[in-house]
């Protein structure tokens, strides 16, 4: 009966934590794949971990110190790529590796053993506390609510920012209170699938959902779908597998892009065909 | 004719290097000035400074009223601006003109569908509401663009080198369409193309650190009517060429 019980449990939280984990990633993952923006997201990404780091060392909530750190440093990077006083990729590098550098040293220097390191870094359902799932719910309500009321203005100002500096004095604050957001729903994910693999969540989705659609809108949705499916399943296949969570996740995520990319390839064969047939072929 | 905008004394720089220098000059409201000069010359910095995106170094611009509380100023930027591979449809696009009324929109209102479909149809491009840029030719690309630019129903339309993308099947069509605007709209319009732009534009400004301003007085009915065509080539005195002969 506790295993059942037990079992139960790790379901319903092995689902919301995905339900919660797509719709983040889908929000933030279509803005991050559109933009261009995948490497400065991979850059806040592992800064954040300087942030784990200290977190650790002082003792205090490490999700805490790596969302101050990642958000810091998403608006950093945004202001330095405006002021255009370095180059922008190079900023990006830097800062990745000085979080990581932060992260390790304060987390030697921490005395005793640190068992939920490798959590961080490859994620883990196990460590996700209830508190974790509930900061990932109420981030979804805040993305979803965002994203909906200023659907159009995000949507222009990514798509053609000096257009719309030319109507809009809002451009900037739109760009840093959306980067900060994004900051925020990456390190509330680390908890899920790890520093190292947590941005395939965020770029996998848009990508299959790329394939069959150009349009916004249902980028997100199909994003949000196409998440949850992977991970599920990779909840799941690594629970009874016995794998890593993270990694178990951005295998399914891959398999079903190659999947439907594959599906989708063949159908254009097949339809080709079709249209070819019924023509005489003139070269 | 009402002034919609006036520059008084106006210098720009970039950093030390000055770019427009002492600019006296207006736009009034059924203007079609045809902005021209250099590479660098400050053709495009000029355009900038009307819209606000660079301050003026010295001197100032004052508009008139009727510009700032209208639907302000459309403008069709060079086309590299946007990202064509983002993931937008031509709907998309031309409704992002409406922003220059609503600063913030969040959803397509049905006035807004409306209008949208009644710019897209005006332009040609009926049938393509949905489809993503990347699949559009330089030439559509370059009407979704101006149908951006002119759905706010601007006061002032501002085309930066519009002669880049323009097909040559629809280059009559777009200054035609062009000249249907200005019955609404002022315009200035900025190439390096002069043969392009001349038969079309009212008046010139000739940009090269300073401004130079051509009324259309300078261009007689008579020297046009005595070519009985198109002229293609506008210049001053002076100018070192050759012409060669027509072949036979």
């Amino acid at each position: 009966m506790e295993g059942s019980i037990f079992q139960y449990e790790f379901v319903i939280k092995s689902l919301l934590g995905a339900l919660f984990a797509s719709i983040t990633a889908g929000l933030a993952g279509t803005y991050i794949v559109s933009r261009r923006m995948v490497f400065l997201s991979g850059g806040i990404t592992h800064a954040s971990f300087g942030g784990i780091g200290i977190g650790y060392f002082a003792g205090i909530n490490p999700v805490i110190g790596a969302a101050v750190f990642s958000i810091l440093s998403a608006l950093g990077i945004e202001y330095l790529s405006v002021s255009h006083k370095i180059r922008e990729d190079s900023a990006i590098g830097i800062l990745w590796a000085f979080g990581m550098a932060i992260g390790i040293i304060f987390i030697y220097l921490t005395p005793g053993y640190t068992p939920n390191l490798m959590s961080y870094l490859f994620g883990s359902i196990l460590t996700v506390t209830n508190a974790d799932i509930i900061a990932l719910g109420i981030m979804s309500l805040i993305l979803v609510f965002y994203f909906t009321v200023f659907y159009r203005t995000i949507l222009y100002i990514s798509f053609d920012e000096s257009f719309a500096r030319t109507y809009s004095s809002y451009v900037d604050i739109f760009k840093y209170v959306t980067t900060s957001l994004i900051a925020l729903t990456i390190v509330l994910n680390i908890r899920m699938a790890g520093v190292v693999l947590v941005l395939s969540l965020f770029t996998i989705p848009p990508n299959i959902a790329m394939i069959f659609t150009k349009v916004y809108s249902r980028i997100i949705i199909w994003s949000i779908l196409a998440g949850f499916i992977g991970t599920a399943a990779g909840y799941i296949i690594s629970y009874f597998a016995g794998i890593p969570v993270g990694a178990t996740i951005i295998f399914t995520l891959v398999v079903i892009w190659v999947i439907v990319k594959g599906i989708c390839q063949v159908m254009k064969i097949v339809k080709d065909r079709k249209q070819g047939s019924g023509t005489t072929n003139l070269i | 004719m009402a002034n919609l905008l006036e520059m008084h004394s106006l210098s720009v720089s970039y950093d030390a290097n000055v770019v427009l220098q002492d600019i006296n000059f207006s736009v009034s409201e059924s203007d079609f000035i045809g902005v021209i000069g250099p590479n660098g010359g400050g053709k495009t910095t000029l355009l900038k400074v009307i819209l606000g995106l660079i301050k003026p170094l010295k001197g100032r611009i004052v508009f008139n009223s009727k510009l700032i509380n209208s639907n302000s100023i459309g403008y069709l930027p060079q086309i590299s601006t946007g990202d064509v591979n983002y993931p937008v449809t031509v709907s998309d696009v031309i409704l992002s003109g409406m922003m220059i009324r609503k600063k913030i929109i969040s959803r397509m209102s049905s006035a807004d569908k409306k209008r949208t479909k009644e710019v897209i149809d005006n332009l040609g491009l009926s049938g393509m509401e949905r489809t993503s840029l990347n699949e559009l030719s330089g030439g559509q690309l370059q009407r979704v663009f101006l149908g951006r630019a002119v759905i706010g129903d601007p006061k002032l339309l501002l085309l930066d080198e519009p002669g880049n993308f323009v097909d040559s099947t629809f280059e009559n069509d777009f200054y035609e369409k062009l000249r249907d605007l200005n019955k609404r709209m002022a315009i200035l319009m900025v190439s390096h193309d002069i043969g392009m732009i001349s038969s079309h534009v009212k008046s010139y400004a000739c940009v090269n650190g300073e401004l130079h301003y051509h009324p259309s007085s300078e261009i007689t009915n008579d020297q046009l009517l005595a070519y009985g065509c198109p002229i293609q080539l506008i210049t001053h005195g002076e100018v070192p060429h050759t012409v060669l002969k027509i072949h036979n």
